[in-house]
């Protein structure tokens, strides 16, 4: 077995077979891989009994479900009302200045990719962004410059 | 108008840290469920998620079904603009909300309840695990079986529509169903669900400590008790504050305005924008109260100052609608597209500002045929918006 059929295997075991693990089992796939190819969805669909239309049917619908491949550290700057207002495009600018990508793009060494997103439910503490699963407030140009200076200290 | 005013009074319960859940807990579940459904109701509690319902008959038409396996779900989704309550209840005060699972689930006869987690919030699961583990404890220790576990979302609004929340969970697209059938007697897996926002159940873990009527003696007739508040934009104090249902507009904005308001967006985005000129006629609280406007709300508040383009608010939040629509139902689907496009024609000159009415029909067809929640409710924020700002969405 592959290392894709692996992970499938393993999150099957973890969550189980039934239609209502598959959601599980998608988000641990993108976890690992970064996306789902249509190799993993052919194959969860084979590893849950499922015709594979079900599944990309499923995969496609959430935003979270990333289907091309993506950066090691997924930013996602919030976009909705609060954020625009309190200055979500100089953090922008800073990120887009900083690692040279555009919104919806990935860092040629494959560590970064920019994104947008709705309310993150801090609008309190606007602007702000998720890498990954950890959120960030109260966002300035200089405090993003900040953060993504220690992301780029870790390896790739 | 003629206006009763309500004074805006804070209350400080749901953020209250309380050491004795477990003995909430057990002696809760030592009365009859009956009891417990008549105490919700006496308390007249409404659902804090948006809609309303009143929560003691939730649980009572759940407790009449005669399916032998039922659940209970937490909606934890929170994706409605400017609500950011949820968050800070699963982190401050987790127990409250597995205690109220747990007497839901013994008042209706289930076993298995769910917090629909939206993805966003990943970062609460190891502390909401942690909490789960040791309530789970307590529970076989004094001989309750009830289980709890958290299913991720992925990123989609709309999961936070209750039906369309249980087809994510049983692995499908996040469409909302037809309704009926209601969740209380067909919702998660087709079994009976009742399905509560987090601060509603932690509002009934209030009421099993300190009774009935300490809950309803807050807020006015027909809005009862407290609520949570979400207050951000152009204010000086943004955060979350529990206050008493019912309190004018006026009076909120004296407490949290910049000094410099001009409208507040009450229920985020699917709410109404309110201009300067109603806030002294504008009560927060459920429909049906008597006097003034009464606006229903998730407890979104968010306030503009003179300096915001109510264009840029409105663009704002069709570009939200727009990749939000699950896009199952056309009026919604084609609808939010043509608006989001409609007013950027209008504003650009390429379509007359007669147009704009064009586009308030549109949002009206919406709200009479869109399938959920989302399409209907466009109109809200679109005609509150437009009518009271056309000038600007032309020049
Ligand atoms: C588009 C849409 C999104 C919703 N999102 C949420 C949500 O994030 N959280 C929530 O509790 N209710 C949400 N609701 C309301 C739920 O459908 C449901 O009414 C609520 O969870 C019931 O709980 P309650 O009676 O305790 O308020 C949403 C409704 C619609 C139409
Ligand atoms: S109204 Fe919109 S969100 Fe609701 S079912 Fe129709 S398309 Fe989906
Ligand atoms: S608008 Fe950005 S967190 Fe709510």
């Amino acid at each position: 077995m592959n290392p894709v059929q692996d992970l499938i295997k393993s999150l099957a075991d973890k969550h189980g077979k039934n239609r209502e693990n598959l959601l599980p089992i998608l988000q641990g796939v993108v976890e690992q891989e970064k996306y789902l190819s249509e190799y993993s969805m052919i194959e969860i669909a084979r590893e849950l009994d499922l015709p594979a239309a079900e599944v990309f049917g499923t995969a496609t619908f959430y935003s979270f479900l990333e289907h091309k491949k993506m950066g090691k550290y997924i930013i996602r700057v919030c976009k909705t009302i609060t954020c625009s207002m309190k200055g979500k495009n100089q953090i922008l600018h800073a990120i887009e200045d900083m690692l040279k990508v555009s919104i919806g793009e990935t860092t040629p060494d494959g560590k970064f990719s920019l994104m947008q997103t709705n309310c993150l439910g801090w609008c309190h503490k606007a602007p702000a962004m998720l890498i990954n699963n950890d959120i960030y407030t109260e966002l300035t140009p200089e405090k993003v410059r900040e953060i993504l200076g220690e992301y780029m200290k870790r390896e790739s | 108008m003629a206006f009763e005013s309500y004074q805006l009074k804070r209350a400080d319960f749901i953020f209250k840290n309380e050491n004795d859940w477990e003995k909430i807990l057990s002696r809760t579940l030592s009365r009859p469920p009956q009891e417990i459904i008549n105490e919700l109701m006496s308390s007249e509690l409404k659902g804090r998620g948006g809609a309303g319902f009143p929560t003691g008959l939730k649980w009572k038409l759940t407790a009449e079904e005669s399916a032998s396996v039922k659940y209970v779900i937490c909606n934890a989704d929170e994706g409605e603009p400017g609500t950011f309550k949820d968050r800070e209840i699963l982190s401050l005060v987790p127990y409250k909300v597995l205690v109220a699972m747990a007497v839901c689930g013994y008042v209706i006869g289930a076993a298995n309840g769910f917090i629909y987690l939206r993805g966003e919030y990943k970062y609460l699961v190891p502390e909401l695990n942690k909490a789960i583990k040791e309530f789970e404890y307590y529970c076989k220790e004094i001989n309750h079986n009830f289980n709890i576990s958290i299913f991720l979302g992925s990123g989609a609004y709309i999961c936070g529509e209750e039906t369309a929340l249980f087809d994510s969970m049983e692995g499908k697209r996040g469409e909302p169903r037809n309704k009926p059938p209601y969740p209380t007697s067909s919702g998660y897996m087709g079994k009976p669900t009742v399905i509560n926002n987090v601060e509603t159940l932690a509002h009934t873990f209030t009421i099993f400590k300190y009774g009935a009527k300490k809950f309803y003696d807050l807020g006015v007739q027909y809005s009862r008790g407290s609520k949570l508040f979400s207050v951000s934009g152009d204010t000086p104090k943004p955060g979350i504050y529990e206050l008493e249902l019912g309190m004018s507009l006026q009076d909120f904005v004296e407490e949290f305005g910049d000094g410099d308001t001009k409208a507040v967006q009450v229920g985020g985005a699917s709410g109404f924008l309110v201009p300067r000129k109603k806030f002294a006629e504008t009560a927060i609280g459920y429909k049906g109260k008597l006097t003034g406007i009464s606006l229903p709300t998730g407890g979104s508040m968010m306030l503009f100052n003179s300096s915001r383009s109510m264009y840029n608010v409105l663009d704002n939040y069709l570009e939200f609608f727009k990749e939000e629509s699950c896009g199952q139902c056309t009026p919604c689907r084609v609808g939010c597209q043509q608006l989001y496009s409609g007013i950027k024609a209008v504003k650009r000159g390429e379509k007359p500002a007669q147009y704009l009415d064009k586009l308030l029909k549109l949002t009206e067809t919406m709200q009479l045929t869109a399938k959920c929640g989302l399409g209907q409710s466009v109109a809200n924020s679109f005609s509150s918006i437009v009518e009271n700002f056309r000038e600007e969405m032309i020049y």
